[in-house]
């Protein structure tokens, strides 16, 4: 139905129209690698981004994947404000997987608002600019006397519908998206109002939109069962009894080089595949992974925190002179534990190879990565994956890691027609790539006028030789890095053969319980309250030491958390307020927690007071508040109860009885507040999570007088008389 | 073993072994979605469904146990998405990933059928089998109070989606 396009194909034109027949047209766009422009040279990149139809409605596509940050609404809204097309007309179309068209088709990092925050408008505004030219070359007028709204350019009071000019705009040169005007902020239509997630209706009437709910004609069911002790391989298995369950259709061994190993089993649906893993009977090659433990972990770290640390992150000042000399000294050990992601979606792929060709249905962080990872594993060529996004039951990091995918693919190599491959519970968490746990041996001083002089940080961690294990590492220019004049960091580290990842707010989320428990330790130890203590720091500089972290920018939130919270005020003994700040993603947040612990330890969080500072804009303040919301509430249930442990190279837990999600009766009301700043819009999955666990505990020790230093809480006893 | 029950309205038949769990009745053999799979052992919540009338998981719950009982899936909790509680959800925005909502629309529903207008105590007692992995609890709490509002046609729907639940 499209008809051809009469538009030049010049180097300007990183958008082009087409008319649509009966009406309608098509801007197709192309991100370039700097994000604003690339030549659109085929018609593969016309159903890029916008169609215009002919009753008005604007589809938009969504190109990154949906892990309920947000995204799927908040890039459309960008280019919808920008195109100055009402939200209520808008539809919006998921894109699957396509390099040449979409540039950074991925979800992690709470990358998405950075990235594309300015590119999205500039496609929009660059759309918008092309229909006023033609809406000008139309009436014969100059296109600067012309305006738009509702989706019509205007010319006093005449008005032209933008469906209707697509034959016109197909002729003319698109506009430079580098140079083309944006809206001034103060006329934002749509960015900066409450817009409901655009999945909403599907999710609440139970419509199949997640990887779990794929179903194809013909489609098998999947389990595959791998070896509890992580590089395990499999010696033998009873394959015939488990093929002799019911609807089992087959069972066998994947055993090739650069494949996962385990055993699939296939069935006409997925509990019958789950049921026969009892009959399996595997023997197994457990490898030597079988000797690591948690208790093995601490005794190692134990021994290592009485050695000089292995190698030397940072130095600057005179740490050991500082710390002779200084009025009051604390010295510390924290230490925090592995987590999983646990999404409440298990993992899941749906894979279907056939000629050569591999067709994927893949809840996914990172579906390009996953894509080439899935052809090398079966040894087809990564253009030989079609790749379709489906929304996703929660991304944590977990879906950055493509096992799954790969796993997936692997079987239906071996299989005829479409496979779905479902992990059950306890596979999802035995086979983590893991938040890794942690040792942090502090020594640290203030002066005499209760000014924080001297850190000194022995971090002993997960690796070998100059490698941290993924996210087991620390910047050597973590906070309070260049706020403290004499101030050294040093790391050990332990192999490892548990998998290990990024888990929202990676390195962050343990760190900051660290810095900033013992900031508030440093604080008591100087007399001072905490929160002014963390002002001062805030405004310290050190000579010859750039900050990474901003200052003043840090400051500002934390005051306003103080503000929010009537932080001074007197509580009742048992009940207190701590607080706690962190950069991350970005973000600037800080927090203040208000705890009450009964007398036989029981614990009730209050409230949660969060400020951020997350830029110039906060683009759809409804799910801004969600995000932050549940990221704060995330951070609390990993301080109040999560751990996992290792015996015997295998991880203990299981499922949710033995690893505890939060709960309703836990959650404690969380109030959110954001400061506008003259920054870039940056992202809000993160950042918000880092200071809850310090900020908790911060409170236990204002309401109790007892410093926690090590996470989760359920190992502490906290009663007190 | 042959066993029939009603789903959303509609008589169903399937034969199964007698200890398959309703759960994946519903989603393998009767191709109904909406209810899902988070644990497998009763702890999410994520597989919530009314069972003549009450909240039940169904990871656990054996076929066998549902012979000639009445069924409500998320998928027929109201012909349109009508419900009270399905249009308190929109409006709050409570979804995140949006994975373990029908749960935790079917336990509401329960919970207010129930109890019409729950103190926030009783929604933490009602809820609390129910978790939400991105923590949307602020706003299932405020979406239950909601949907009484709507129940009683004091909250008239105005297009004001979300209103009031922003900064």
């Amino acid at each position: 139905m499209l008809e051809t396009p009469t538009a030049g194909l010049s180097r300007r034109n990183f958008l082009r129209v087409t008319a649509l027949a009966g009406g309608g047209l098509v801007l197709g766009a192309r991100l370039g690698s700097d994000g604003f422009a690339a030549t659109v040279d085929s018609d593969a990149a016309l159903n890029a981004f916008i169609r215009i139809l002919p009753d008005d409605l604007v589809e938009i596509v969504a190109q990154n994947p949906e892990i309920g940050q947000g995204v799927k609404t908040m890039l459309p809204m960008l280019i919808a404000e920008e195109l100055d097309v009402p939200w209520a007309n808008v539809r919006i179309v998921q894109a699957g997987l396509d390099t040449a068209n979409y540039r950074g088709q991925f979800a992690g990092g709470s990358m998405a608002t950075p990235t594309h925050y300015e590119p999205m408008r500039r496609m929009g505004a660059a759309g918008r600019a092309l229909l006023v030219a033609a809406a000008a070359k139309t009436w014969g007028v100059d296109a600067s006397k012309l305006t738009t709204r509702d989706g019509k350019v205007w010319n006093g009071s005449e008005s032209v519908r933008y469906s209707e000019l697509g034959a016109t705009a197909a002729g003319l040169d698109a506009p430079d998206p580098k140079t083309v005007p944006l809206k001034d902020p103060k006329d934002f239509k749509i960015i900066g109002t409450d817009v409901p997630g655009v999945d909403n209706e599907k999710i609440v009437t139970g419509q199949p939109l997640f990887g779990i709910d794929t179903q194809l004609e013909g489609m098998q069911y999947a389990v595959f069962e791998k070896c509890r002790v992580f590089g395990g391989k499999v010696k033998s298995a009873n394959l015939e009894a488990a093929k002799a369950s019911w609807r089992v259709t087959d069972a066998f061994v994947i055993d090739e080089e650069g494949q996962p190993n385990g055993v699939a089993i296939l069935a006409e649906t997925w509990w019958a595949a789950q049921n026969a893993r009892r009959a399996l009977e595997i023997e197994w090659d457990e490898g030597p992974v079988a000797e690591q433990s948690s208790a093995g972990f601490a005794a190692q770290a134990e021994e290592l925190s009485k050695q000089a640390p292995q190698q030397e992150m940072t130095n600057n000042g005179d740490v050991a002179g500082a710390l002779a000399g200084a009025a009051k000294t604390v010295e510390a050990a924290y230490s925090y534990p592995f987590l999983a992601h646990a999404p409440l979606e298990p993992q899941n792929c749906t894979a279907h190879f056939q000629d050569g060709k591999l067709e994927l249905w893949a809840p996914s962080q990172t579906p390009e990565r996953g894509a080439k990872q899935a052809a090398e594993a079966i040894g087809i060529a990564p253009e030989a994956v079609t790749l379709h996004l489906t929304r996703m039951g929660g991304g944590f990091g977990r879906r950055l890691y493509n096992d799954f995918m790969i796993e997936a693919a692997c079987i239906a190599k071996r299989a005829d027609g479409p496979v779905k491959l479902v992990w059950s519970r306890e596979d999802d968490m035995r086979f983590d790539l893991y938040r890794p746990g942690g040792f942090h041996y502090l020594k640290g001083g203030v002066d005499e006028s209760g000014k924080l002089s001297a850190w000194q940080g022995h971090f002993v961690s997960f690796g070998e030789g100059n490698r941290f294990a993924s996210s087991a590492n620390m910047a050597p220019k973590e906070f309070p890095q260049a706020f403290v004049p004499n101030f050294s960091l040093g790391a050990s580290k332990m192999p490892l053969g548990v998998p290990t990842g990024a888990l929202r707010a990676p390195t962050s989320n343990a760190i900051s319980f660290v810095v900033q428990s013992f900031i508030d330790e440093l604080a008591h130890a100087a007399g001072r309250d905490p929160l002014e203590f963390r002002l001062e720091l805030l405004g310290t500089t050190v000579e010859g030491e750039k900050q990474i972290v901003d200052g003043p920018r840090m400051a500002k939130v934390l005051e306003k958390a103080g503000e929010v919270s009537g932080w001074g005020k007197d509580l009742p003994k048992g009940t207190g307020m701590g607080t706690a700040f962190h950069f991350s993603h970005r973000g600037y947040f800080a927090e203040v927690v208000q705890a009450t612990v009964a007398q036989d330890g029981d614990l009730t969080v209050d409230k949660i007071w969060v400020v951020g500072d997350v830029g110039r804009q906060i683009i759809n303040p409804l799910n801004a508040e969600n995000q932050t919301q549940g990221a704060v509430l995330d951070g609390l249930a990993q301080a109040l109860d999560q751990e996992i442990t290792y015996e015997g190279g295998r991880t203990k837990q299981s499922n949710f009885h033995n690893f505890k999600l939060l709960r309703m009766d836990q959650a404690p009301e969380v109030e959110v507040h954001f400061v506008l700043s003259d920054n870039v819009p940056t992202g809000l999955g993160e950042p918000a999570l880092p200071p809850v666990p310090p900020a908790l505990t911060n409170a236990i020790f204002a309401a109790t007088g007892q410093r926690v230093r090590s996470l989760p809480l359920s190992n502490h006893d906290l009663s007190w008389s | 073993m042959k066993v029939q029950f009603t789903v959303n309205g509609k008589s169903a038949e399937v034969d199964v072994p007698e200890n398959m769990p309703l759960l994946w009745v519903l989603r393998d053999e009767l191709d109904l979605k909406g209810t899902k799979f988070g644990c497998g052992m009763g702890q999410c919540g994520a597989c919530t469904v009314h069972v003549n009338g009450v909240a039940q998981r169904t990871c656990r719950l054996a076929i066998s146990k549902v012979a000639g009982k009445e069924i409500t899936t998320i998928e027929g909790l109201s012909p349109d998405g009508s419900h009270p509680v399905q249009i308190a959800w929109q409006q709050i925005d409570v979804p995140q990933c949006g994975y373990c909502q029908a749960g935790q629309i079917m336990a509401a529903s329960a919970l207010l059928a129930k109890t019409p207008d729950p103190t926030d105590e009783q929604i933490d007692d009602g809820m609390k089998q129910n978790v939400c992995r991105c923590a949307t609890y602020n706003r299932i709490r405020k979406a239950i109070h909601q949907s009484v509002e709507i129940a009683s046609g004091s909250n008239q729907p105005t297009g004001s989606a979300g209103q009031g639940a922003g900064k």
